[in-house]
């Protein structure tokens, strides 16, 4: 049985949001990804992935996955209309609501291309078949002397039908099982520089994000949160706050106490966002701070600071450590210490909400609609089947919008006043109440021998857990949180991995690259300073380090490659020109991280010139296996280069008795415009599985920063952000 | 009531005189394309053409812009349809939220300067943030609007 069916004459077809009329082609892609047995009876078909060719020509695709400037909505769609031989101007996009219809729609994790790559490909092959047979059948000739090519199908004798044309006939065709893919050389679409589907209505502003959505008679509200994570309010005066124009309510809301519940608070609802605004301003509030009033960020480092000072959990012990440091000609130590991060996207949080009844409707720029969709049910004790999530332009996400705490809130609002309401948070709002980057204290040791080898290699972490978000009381790294500390693709006989106590006291969350921002930094800066307690030259060191050419001994499906590590890394080394004289004052440093199943190196070039730090050229080179869309990569990579470097700089979130101290982009600042370096980007081409983009760009930035500024002046930086140093 | 001119047309509006020129563009008139980013005038997302000057609209209380005339993203001005097309040509934006502020100040500076260096576009770009980090394509795009109309 085909996992792929018409269901162009299927009464459901409206329920996607695509209008009937055309060719519908749709498929589980679980059934790829689990090889589970395809339903016989078509009720039980669960289809996720849709694609509608029109009589008109028109191709429709639902996108499942939210765009939040990844370029998601260009790449999976390019990846059907290539298989289909589709005219890429033919091509809409259609946003999927949030439902379990469409599988896993969580965009984070880098994975929207490496789980749905298979299917979109046999999708598109299949169309073309159908479409193929239906012209086959038209002229009454055989299918063999027939091929598609540009929205047409063409016959060996030179006649033509557009796809358009073909649409009532493939209707009534079964699709078929036998059917080939591309070659991969034939591709038209796939692994070319695509320009993004969203481009234009980006420039002219009429893209709608989340901030954008207006229902008619629609309210603003604002929310004054606790400024300590998790208290409550005791007592309220809305009195001044009324008095403003255009503010028409003050309400309290409860904090639902669940990963993604709202946090609660006291809500000014108005005619416009500015009366909202200025409304919760002029609120008095007095809290209940609760526990987590004794969280200061400062004597919170020194505290898993000493813990990293001490054994912690041993998470893996290889050979033994103590006797490759007894043995030792040379000990290197380090400690690092990195702040917490908050996502800060240009689009604060925000969503629409529209409770009726015992149904509700959302606007929001959400990663994952189905996430929101679930808490939204819970809360109003209603069947997910009267939830609707409309999933807008992201105006960014980082992760950030994964969480739908703010989509809750906005359901809690128009519930109490029965009204579509749109909840606006400041940005202080975003920085003071987010689900922050973990804060790190990481203490590294490693043994020489006279010949510069690295023998033994201890790392030790403590950083408060993400899965304290979900399991309160959680105070030790989770699992997947060791990962990136444990894989370290070092030859390294004598290894020890270990864990220090570090209880969460604000909401912890995954940010863009998640766990491989601390790990990254230390392992790429501790490498380096091996490579000069060795004497050697920090590339040659870290080839070496690396080692040879091996299959790590990973748990994953997807396997880590050594030979590919190293090959990133020389590549970059090589678009650089590495060991080449630079001016005065400039040097290169350089940094490898796999992560999210790719490779990624970033040799910098640096000038630190009156003791303060300028990047110039950043080469990264990555492989992430089959490339979708060679400009998506690129600007994800330039993107990752800033991104990282923001955080590189000034990257710092802290708190004093319980509060968060920064407020807006004046004390958590981002690079800007006259700081950005000239980002080179070489993809490596390749016929490996797809692998991640979005995230694994990121984690080499800082590192590679930090050792550059060492080669120039002689200082090694062991704690972010670099501003605290006075470099920037 | 407080007449706005917006991108050539009046609009009439009730409104606080201290009201942010953001939000009565956004909430009041209703034209969605300047963002709020921030509400200090730090981000520069809420850019607009105040005239012929660009302005963050988050900082200008309403009663400053009345009988001025605004240019928002959805306006037109010669520069700012230009500059749109080389950002579609070079694909700048990622998110594309912070791109109306960008276009604005990138219409400001090609106003003044025909043919601006590296150093006049990091001047004019300083107050506009892009956590995607497309910096790069946006200088790109700003240097390829002034060699399309010099072919021109």
């Amino acid at each position: 049985m085909n996992p792929i069916k018409n269901i162009s004459r299927r009464s459901f077809v409206r329920s996607i949001g695509l209008a009937s009329g055309g060719l519908i082609l749709a498929c589980n892609t679980s059934i790829f990804s689990d090889k589970e047995k395809v339903p016989e009876n078509l009720i039980d078909f669960n289809p996720n992935l849709f694609v509608q060719l029109n009589s008109d020509g028109s191709l429709i695709l639902i996108a499942s996955r939210s765009e939040m400037g990844n370029g998601v909505r260009t790449s999976l769609t390019s990846v059907i209309a290539d298989e289909m031989e589709a005219d890429w101007d033919m091509v809409t996009v259609k946003q999927g609501t949030g439902d379990k219809k469409y599988g896993d729609q969580n965009t984070d994790g880098s994975r929207s291309i490496r789980y749905l790559y298979e299917t979109m490909r046999q999708m598109g092959a299949i169309a073309k078949v159908m479409l193929i047979s239906a012209a086959a059948q038209t002229w009454q000739v055989s299918e063999e002397e027939c091929m598609a090519e540009n929205h047409f199908v063409i016959h060996s004798s030179g006649k033509k039908l557009g796809y358009g044309d073909l649409v009532e006939k493939a209707k009534t065709l079964e699709p078929p099982t036998d059917f080939k893919l591309k070659n991969p050389k034939d591709f038209k679409y796939i692994g070319k520089h695509l320009k993004g589907v969203d481009v234009k209505e980006y420039a002219n502003g009429s893209a709608v994000f989340g901030l954008d959505k207006r229902l008619p008679n629609m309210k603003y509200a604002a929310i004054e949160r606790c400024p300590v994570t998790f208290g409550t309010v005791k007592f309220f005066d809305k009195i001044e706050a009324l008095k403003i124009p255009g503010v028409e309510n003050v309400i309290e809301i409860p904090r639902i106490a669940k990963p993604f519940g709202a946090l609660g608070g006291v809500v000014v609802i108005a005619s416009n966002t500015w009366a909202a605004f200025k409304g919760k301003e002029a609120l008095k509030v007095e809290w209940d701070f609760g526990e987590n009033k004794v969280y200061d960020s400062e004597k919170y480092m020194n505290m898993i600071t000493k813990n990293v000072h001490k054994q912690g959990k041993v998470s893996k012990d290889t050979g033994n450590v103590n006797r490759a440091f007894k043995n030792a000609s040379k000990i290197v130590e380090s400690t690092f210490q990195l702040p917490h991060l908050s996502h800060a996207p240009m689009e604060t949080p925000n969503a629409v909400a529209w409770v009726q009844g015992d149904t509700c409707e959302v606007w929001a720029p959400t990663q994952d609609p189905q996430s929101a969709r679930k808490e939204v049910s819970n809360y109003l004790e209603t069947d997910r089947e009267n939830v609707t999530i409309n999933v807008t332009f992201l105006g960014g996400g980082f992760g950030r919008k994964s969480k739908p705490d703010y989509v809750v809130e906005a359901v809690m609002v128009s519930k109490a006043i029965n009204a579509p309401v749109q909840v606006v948070w400041t940005r202080e709002d975003d920085i003071k109440h987010g689900y922050y980057h973990t804060t790190s204290a990481q203490y590294m040791k490693a043994s020489l021998d006279s010949n510069g080898k690295v023998t033994g290699w201890l790392h030790r972490f403590a950083l408060p857990s993400i899965m304290s978000t979900f399991s309160p009381g959680v105070d030790y790294a989770a699992g997947w949180e060791i990962g990136s500390a444990s894989n370290v693709p070092f030859d390294i006989k004598n290894m020890k991995i270990e864990v220090g106590q570090a209880p969460a006291h604000v909401r912890i969350g995954w940010l863009r690259s998640v766990i491989n921002i601390p790990h990254g930094f230390s392992i790429n800066v501790f490498a380096d300073e091996l490579a000069y307690a060795a004497k050697k030259d920090p590339l040659e060191f870290r080839l070496n380090l690396i080692g040879n050419d091996r299959i790590e001994d990973t748990q994953d499906e997807i396997k880590y490659n050594t030979a590919r590590l190293k090959n990133v890394l020389k590549i970059a080394a090589k678009n650089a020109d590495w060991g080449k004289q630079l001016p005065e004052g400039h040097a290169y440093g350089l940094a490898v991280h796999y992560s999210f199943y790719s490779y990624v190196a970033s040799v910098i070039e640096v000038s630190v010139i009156n003791e303060k730090v300028k990047v110039h050229n950043i080469f990264t080179a990555i492989d992430c296996g089959t490339v979708v869309n060679k400009n998506t990569v690129t600007s994800q990579m330039e993107g990752a280069a800033i991104f990282g470097m923001s955080l590189a700089y000034y990257g710092k979130i802290t708190a004093k008795d319980g509060a968060i101290e920064q407020n807006n982009y004046n004390d958590y600042k981002m690079v800007r415009m006259h700081q950005s370096p000239n980002v080179h980007v070489e993809i490596v081409e390749s016929t490996e599985r797809p692998t991640g983009v979005g995230e694994p760009g990121v984690p080499v930035i800082a590192p590679a920063i930090v050792n550059a500024i060492f080669k120039v002046t002689g200082k090694r930086y062991h704690n972010l952000p670099l501003m605290d140093q006075g470099l920037v | 009531m407080i007449t706005l001119r917006i991108n050539g047309e009046k609009h009439s509006i009730d409104v606080a005189p201290d009201m942010p020129l953001l939000w009565a563009i956004r909430d009041i008139i209703g034209f969605t394309g300047t963002k709020y980013g921030c509400g200090k005038g730090l981000c520069g997302s809420c850019k607009v053409m105040l005239d012929g000057s660009p302005v963050q609209s988050c900082m200008i209380p309403v009663s400053a812009a009345k009988n001025k005339s605004i240019i928002t993203i959805e306006g037109e001005s010669k520069n700012l349809q230009l500059l749109q097309e080389s950002w579609v040509e070079l694909n700048v934006p990622q998110c594309g939220f912070c791109q109306p502020g960008q276009l604005i100040a990138a219409t400001a500076l090609l106003d003044k300067n025909d043919n601006p260096t590296d150093e006049d576009i990091n001047k004019a770009m300083i107050g506009n943030i892009c956590r995607c980090g497309t910096y790069q394509r946006i200088k790109k795009a700003i240097h390829r609007t002034v060699e399309l109309k010099n072919q021109s």
